[in-house]
């Protein structure tokens, strides 16, 4: 049990959170997701209330 | 999730659900009389009397929710319970900070504040009272408050679930009240910050629950196409702790009417399990929630963007990924395995990077607006904030490794490393938080007192650092005095020797700690007069229309 556990851990598990934080990396730094982003951003900032203090629908 | 407005969908408030509630606060009701009537100890029987009445309370807010019509929240959101967070975490914080002081004393001066005929003032019980106050319960109220408020402000969307937002509340406070007395009754399973029984535990796995659902609710009926980075960390917070809470506290009760229950671990494999919850209960409850905070509200306040959203994204997903091995540093040089224990140190190094990652990205927010530090004490606060968790998470890695360890292990630097973050992080960006919110929710044009702010901020940073430079000194004191032999080889220092070398510092320290909780009461005093309505004389904030270009 103990064998087979840590032999996956440390060769497909190894790969996979490799590979995981690869694709996050890509994701994260893809050029084409910048726009995304600046607007992603600003969403706090963006956040017009009403007379209330509430949110406009 | 649902196509009708959140403005339609309020004034519906739970209307189906009364019958299902009322049918579970009374089953809940009826379960908590025959455990009190057939309690195996006295403990489970006191504490199943105040389930009972907790339900009882619930069935008279649920009658009178009914009756008095529930009317919506004019502004769309459910605001209401982030304001009963707000005054929850306030009032935790100062009962969390006043027994921080009363055992620093008792450190300091054995008998003070102790009674023989009242056994629970001793040390021992008050100390998981003041550290499970200050985390869970101060803590744990300011992040369930900010996570509601904020994920439907960056979702533009109602909290979902009608009342299950108030069960999380009222659900959490039961958690809190059970857990606190169970601690000066004696109750508790011995498992640092995991100390509440079963029962306790089952509880909160159900309010946890329901948490989680409310907050995916609230995010699957967003309308805002992105989940902004803050939902991202608290959502990280929410499931972790609900899997760190379970798994650690897997027992098997001696009795279903009884307080005490056995871990399923033993030995090496217990301790292991308890450090792997204990470490990412400060990976995932103090750190990832308060790094949501971190990400919305000084944008916020700063009225800047975040410095970098792409960074945000990669500090992210690598504080998840490293975190969850760095437990095992607390256990180096015992039965642990080695590799184990290696493996513990390296995660928590490798972690410098994404916490200064993410520290840099908080204080990077200000560039172009340091000038804001000048005038603004709640966003100077939040920002000092943020260099405390630049600070201690530079100072932890340092001290995970081994060789290092083997000075600071079981000393007083531990107690100064958790310092320096717990109150100059946590604290820091919480009370900002609260700064913050509460001019927000009660709709008032300014804080009652921006210079109440400033003394606040002033002596609560003396006391901090008043605490950890004596923890310091006298932690590596401590250390180096263990460590000492003569030229025999016997060891040059007595433990007693050690206490007492140490009882000037511990003086300091409590001195810190008491200015620390004058800064909250000062804070306490300003929010609730700014809730009402009030502005200090002398003190009317120009409009920022009105401020001179400079």
């Amino acid at each position: 049990m103990y064998e087979t556990l840590a032999k996956i851990a440390q060769t497909w598990g190894l790969l996979l959170f490799v590979l995981a934080f690869a694709l996050v990396l890509i994701y994260a730094l893809n050029p084409r997701n910048k726009k995304k982003f600046d607007e992603a951003k600003r969403i706090p900032l963006e956040d017009e209330e009403d007379e209330n203090g509430g949110k406009r629908d | 999730m649902t196509s009708v407005s959140p403005r339609a969908a309020t004034a519906t408030t739970g209307g189906g659900d009364i019958p299902f509630i009322a049918a579970a606060l009374g089953i809940g009701l009826l379960l908590a009389l025959f455990v009190a009537a057939r309690a195996a100890d006295p403990l489970m029987s006191a504490h199943a009397f105040m389930f009972a009445a907790a339900f009882v309370g619930g069935g008279f807010a649920l009658v009178h929710h009914v009756s008095s019509g529930a009317k919506a929240d004019p502004t769309g959101y459910e605001f209401g319970v982030v304001k009963a967070g707000v005054f929850a975490s306030v009032f935790w914080g100062l009962a969390g900070f006043l027994v921080g002081v009363v055992i620093a004393a008792q450190l300091a001066f054995p008998n003070i504040f102790y009674f023989s005929d009242f056994g629970w003032t001793n040390f021992g019980r008050l100390r998981p009272l003041h550290t499970s106050a200050v985390i869970f319960a101060f803590g744990g109220n300011v992040l369930i408050a900010t996570s509601f408020y904020v994920v439907q402000r960056t979702s533009r969307a109602k909290l979902w679930g009608g009342l299950a937002p108030w069960f999380v509340f009222w659900g959490y406070q039961l958690f809190i009240v059970i857990a606190a007395t169970g601690y000066l009754m004696g109750v508790t399973q011995s498992r640092e910050y995991a100390e509440p029984e079963w029962y306790a535990d089952l509880w909160l796995t159900l309010v946890w629950v329901v948490y989680l659902l409310v907050f995916l609710g609230t995010l699957l009926k967003r309308k805002e196409p992105h989940i902004y980075v803050a939902n991202w960390f608290y959502l990280a917070f929410i499931v972790t702790i609900a899997m760190l809470h379970i798994v650690n506290n897997l027992a098997i009760p001696v009795s279903l009417t009884g307080v005490k229950s056995y871990s399923l671990f033993a030995g090496v494999q217990d301790a292991l399990t308890q450090w792997w919850y204990g470490h990412n209960a400060v990976g995932f409850f103090l750190t990832a929630g308060f790094l949501a905070i971190m990400y919305y509200f000084i944008p916020k306040q700063a009225d800047r963007p975040v410095y970098s959203y792409r960074l945000s994204i990669i500090h992210f997903w690598a504080l998840i990924f490293i975190y969850i091995w760095a437990g095992p540093h607390h256990l180096h040089y015992t039965a642990l395995p080695e590799w184990a224990q290696t493996l513990g140190m390296t995660f928590s190094i490798m972690l410098w990077m994404p916490s200064w990652g993410g520290m840099i990205n908080g204080l990077m927010t200000l560039s172009g607006a340091w000038d804001k530090l000048r005038t603004d004490p709640v966003l100077r606060m939040m920002v000092v904030s943020v260099a405390f968790y630049g600070m201690s998470t530079f100072e932890g890695p340092l001290m995970s490794v081994r060789a290092v360890n083997s000075l600071s292990h079981y000393t007083d630097w531990t107690i100064g490393h958790v310092h320096s973050g717990a109150l100059g992080w946590v604290g820091y960006i919480s009370f900002g938080a609260l700064y913050c919110l509460t001019p927000w929710l009660w709709k008032r044009k300014s804080l009652y007192s921006n210079a109440l702010v400033e003394w606040h901020f002033w002596v609560s940073t003396i006391g901090i650092l008043l605490y950890i430079t004596s923890m310091w000194v006298s932690g590596i004191m401590q250390g180096l005095m263990w460590r000492a032999y003569d030229a025999f080889g016997f060891l040059e220092y007595s433990f007693v020797e050690t206490v007492e070398a140490m009882h000037p510092y511990y003086i300091i320290r409590m001195t810190g700690g008491l200015l620390f909780l004058v800064g909250a009461l000062i804070m306490a005093y300003n929010l609730w007069r700014t809730a009402k309505g009030d502005v200090r004389e002398k003190e009317f904030a120009p409009s920022p229309a009105l401020a001179p270009a400079e």
